[in-house]
């Protein structure tokens, strides 16, 4: 009898909802009953709501069950679901799920598909032809790809990859370094473990890409303690990568020599801030530093430095297999290629939705997203993590593109949409932000050391006061965060407001005022 | 930072007496490192109760009801955040984001991350951390 094979993932997310015992329960089952199965612990398809997904592969393709318990699997057997039988719980081929169907997967392409530790189904699913490629290019070829791609930075702040990398190209050094940003700090976002929990390889491979390109021959992992199954995978897949001649003295008989190390945070948000994770790496106290110099110029001790986010790194594969111009046939405007968006917070069908740059947050919230899990009226959605506005219903047809919302005062930030049903009181929200960035300031400038401090305060005056008094507290409050914007060296302090201001600008009835309270000046 | 890493990792806390060894290996000044020490969330100063909660307080949490969560946890450990328990059984800490937001709210209690915790879960969950002790 042929072997069937069963997919349950072995993501956080699902494991946080027991996917680690229905694979228990299924092979204590399937034991009993003398079934042959294998079972292959697969990334998660992003589709949270029906997590723990379970896939059978059939003569007709792939068949997913969910979401599972520990106690439907006797009954899935019962009902002969290694044959693809029917049960309440059956949701047909994966693909054909409109959450997945509709989107555009490039960077997740391979996520909850294949076996993320088997270098086998990597390369059977397109994984080292970027690589391959790049091995046999210029170093200058390589980085011209990427420029052409459009390509911008996922982590936060949208630089254009392309343009960072002549820049560490260009600057002569004995020692280069690849560092990637894996502290995905902030809230609602998850797509870096996603990646390195469900296809760590395309990660790897990123990296030698950018290692070849800029002439560097020690990479860095930055991972934030947060993530220990990461750290496994991460690991598992590094000593793969070394056996198989893809990481170490000579990549893929280049003649050139690439290592990659995993290094665990301790729990700081402002070690996401790429100079504060060089001087954590450094093993020093999260301190942003002065820039100038660039890291890509004077980075990790001193040397030039590549610093890029998980996401844009995994991304990079992709555009050498199969051309920039092909990337940057996505997307819109100056927003190129796909966005890898992580819909989050009180929602029916929480999420990963990779689409072209461009989509609206009205298509995300509700086309996928089903609108709140609640089921009462939405009333905000935050884009963008902690330093992410606030924007109300009325403003959802704002499409994903780094500048339009910029124009409206916002950020793309790491692609993450957290929605808020009519229960939410935004004056709560706000100081929420200040006192986050009180938190996890560093303390090296005084707008945002004191100013959070001080903003806790001030909308805590804002909230209680008198009528009379709010228009005072309100000045006070612009003035803070005025301060704040133009005062601090990195975007913690400089970007808080944005979250508070946007909720004065757009729900001032939370805060006991009147709707013309927050002029635009 | 990577000792200390594993001091913490092993111990569950990195003791006061801890900091003079380091600074000896590592050649840095006593204060260098405790600064270090003192700027991650993660190095505790204290040692922890013998099952840590760790309750994520931040946005996509807030949003799924984490709020009233938070406080059946405070009323049930019978501790704020950032407290033990007097006979160290229960740590209770907040923290901002596990990268589970898609499953909110999240918390890991012990070494296991928990999605879409209800107040009934929780006590399920504690009852059995408590049982098994005895
Ligand atoms: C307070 C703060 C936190 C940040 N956190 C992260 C993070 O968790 N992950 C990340 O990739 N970038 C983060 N960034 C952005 C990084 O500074 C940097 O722009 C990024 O790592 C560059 O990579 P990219 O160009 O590929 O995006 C943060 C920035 C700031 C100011
Ligand atoms: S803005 Fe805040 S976090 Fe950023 S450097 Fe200044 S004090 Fe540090
Ligand atoms: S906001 Fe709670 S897990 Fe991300």
């Amino acid at each position: 009898m042929n072997s069937t094979t069963v997919f349950i993932p072995r993501d956080s997310g699902a494991l946080s909802l027991g996917a680690e015992r229905v694979a228990v329960a299924l092979m204590v089952e399937a034991n009993r009953r003398r079934l042959d199965l294998t079972i292959v612990r697969n990334g998660s398809r992003g589709l949270y709501w029906l997590e723990p997904m379970i896939e059978v592969a059939t003569p007709q393709g792939r068949i997913a069950y969910g979401p599972v318990a520990a106690e439907d699997v006797a009954l899935l057997l019962d009902a002969d679901f290694l044959h693809g039988g029917d049960h309440r719980l059956r949701l047909g081929p994966p693909e054909d799920i409109p959450y997945l169907r509709k989107q555009e997967r490039l960077t997740f392409a391979r996520v909850g598909v294949i076996d993320p530790l088997s270098l086998e189904d990597y390369r059977a699913h397109g994984g080292y032809q970027g690589l391959t490629r790049a091995v046999s290019m210029k170093p200058e070829e390589i980085v011209e790809e990427l420029v052409l791609s459009g390509l911008r930075g996922r982590g936060g702040a949208g630089f254009p990859a392309g343009i960072k990398w002549r820049t560490t190209l260009q600057a002569a050094s004995e020692q280069k370094y690849i560092v990637c940003n894996a502290d995905e700090g902030d809230s609602g976002t998850f797509s870096d473990r996603m990646i390195m929990e469900g296809d760590p390889l395309v990660l790897l491979e990123g990296m030698t890409i950018a290692a070849l390109a800029v002439g560097a021959t020690r990479g860095f992992i930055y991972l934030r303690s947060e993530y220990p199954h990461a750290l496994r995978t991460l690991s598992e897949a590094i000593a793969l990568a070394e056996r198989a001649g893809y990481l170490g003295n000579d990549v893929c008989g280049s003649g050139k020599a690439f290592r990659i190390d995993v290094r665990v945070g301790a729990g700081a948000y402002i070690c996401g801030e790429e100079t504060a994770m060089l001087e954590s790496l450094e093993g020093k106290r999260g301190m942003v530093r002065f820039k100038p110099p660039l890291p890509a110029i004077a980075g990790l001790f001193g040397r030039p430095t590549v610093v890029n986010n998980v996401i844009t790194l995994a991304t990079v594969p992709t555009i050498l297999e199969r051309g920039g111009n092909f990337y940057k046939g996505y997307g819109m405007g100056r927003s190129l290629g796909t966005l890898p968006i992580q819909l989050a917070g009180n929602v029916k069908r929480p999420g990963l939705i990779e689409k072209a740059m461009g989509v609206t947050l009205r298509e995300l919230v509700y086309d996928f997203g089903g609108g709140t899990a609640s089921g009462r009226p939405l009333r905000a959605v935050q884009v963008g993590g902690p330093l992410g506005a606030y924007f109300p219903e009325s403003m959802l047809d704002l499409p994903l593109d780094y500048e339009t919302l910029a124009a409206k005062g916002g950020l793309v930030g790491h692609g993450g949409i957290v929605v808020f049903d009519d229960t939410v009181d935004m004056a709560r929200q706000a100081r929420y932000a200040m006192e986050f960035c009180a938190l996890e300031s560093c303390g090296k400038c005084t707008p945002c050391r004191i100013g959070s401090t001080r903003g806790v305060e001030v909308i805590d005056r804002l909230i209680a006061a008198r009528d009379g008094e709010k228009q005072r507290a309100v000045a006070l409050l612009r003035d803070l965060c005025d301060t704040m914007t133009a005062g601090s060296l990195c975007a913690l302090g400089g970007l808080t407001p944005l979250p508070v201001t946007s909720a004065l600008r757009h729900f001032p009835e939370d805060f006991g005022l009147p709707a013309t309270a927050w002029q635009e000046r | 930072m990577v000792i200390l890493r594993r001091v913490q990792d092993a111990l569950g806390w990195v003791p006061r007496g801890a900091v003079p060894v380091i600074a000896d290996i590592v050649n840095l000044s006593r204060a260098e490192v405790h600064g270090v020490v003192s700027f991650y969330h993660d190095f505790r100063p204290e040692p922890p109760g013998r099952t840590v909660v760790r309750l994520c307080r931040a946005e996509s949490c807030q949003a799924a009801g984490g709020e009233a969560l938070a406080d059946h946890v405070q009323n049930r450990l019978g501790l704020k955040f950032g407290q033990t328990t007097r006979d160290g059984s229960f740590t209770l800490e907040a923290v901002y984001c596990l990268g589970n937001c898609a499953c909110s709210p999240a918390a890991v209690i012990g070494d296991e991350l928990i999605g879409r915790l209800t107040p009934d879960r929780f006590d399920q969950i504690i009852a059995s951390a408590e049982r098994v002790r005895r």
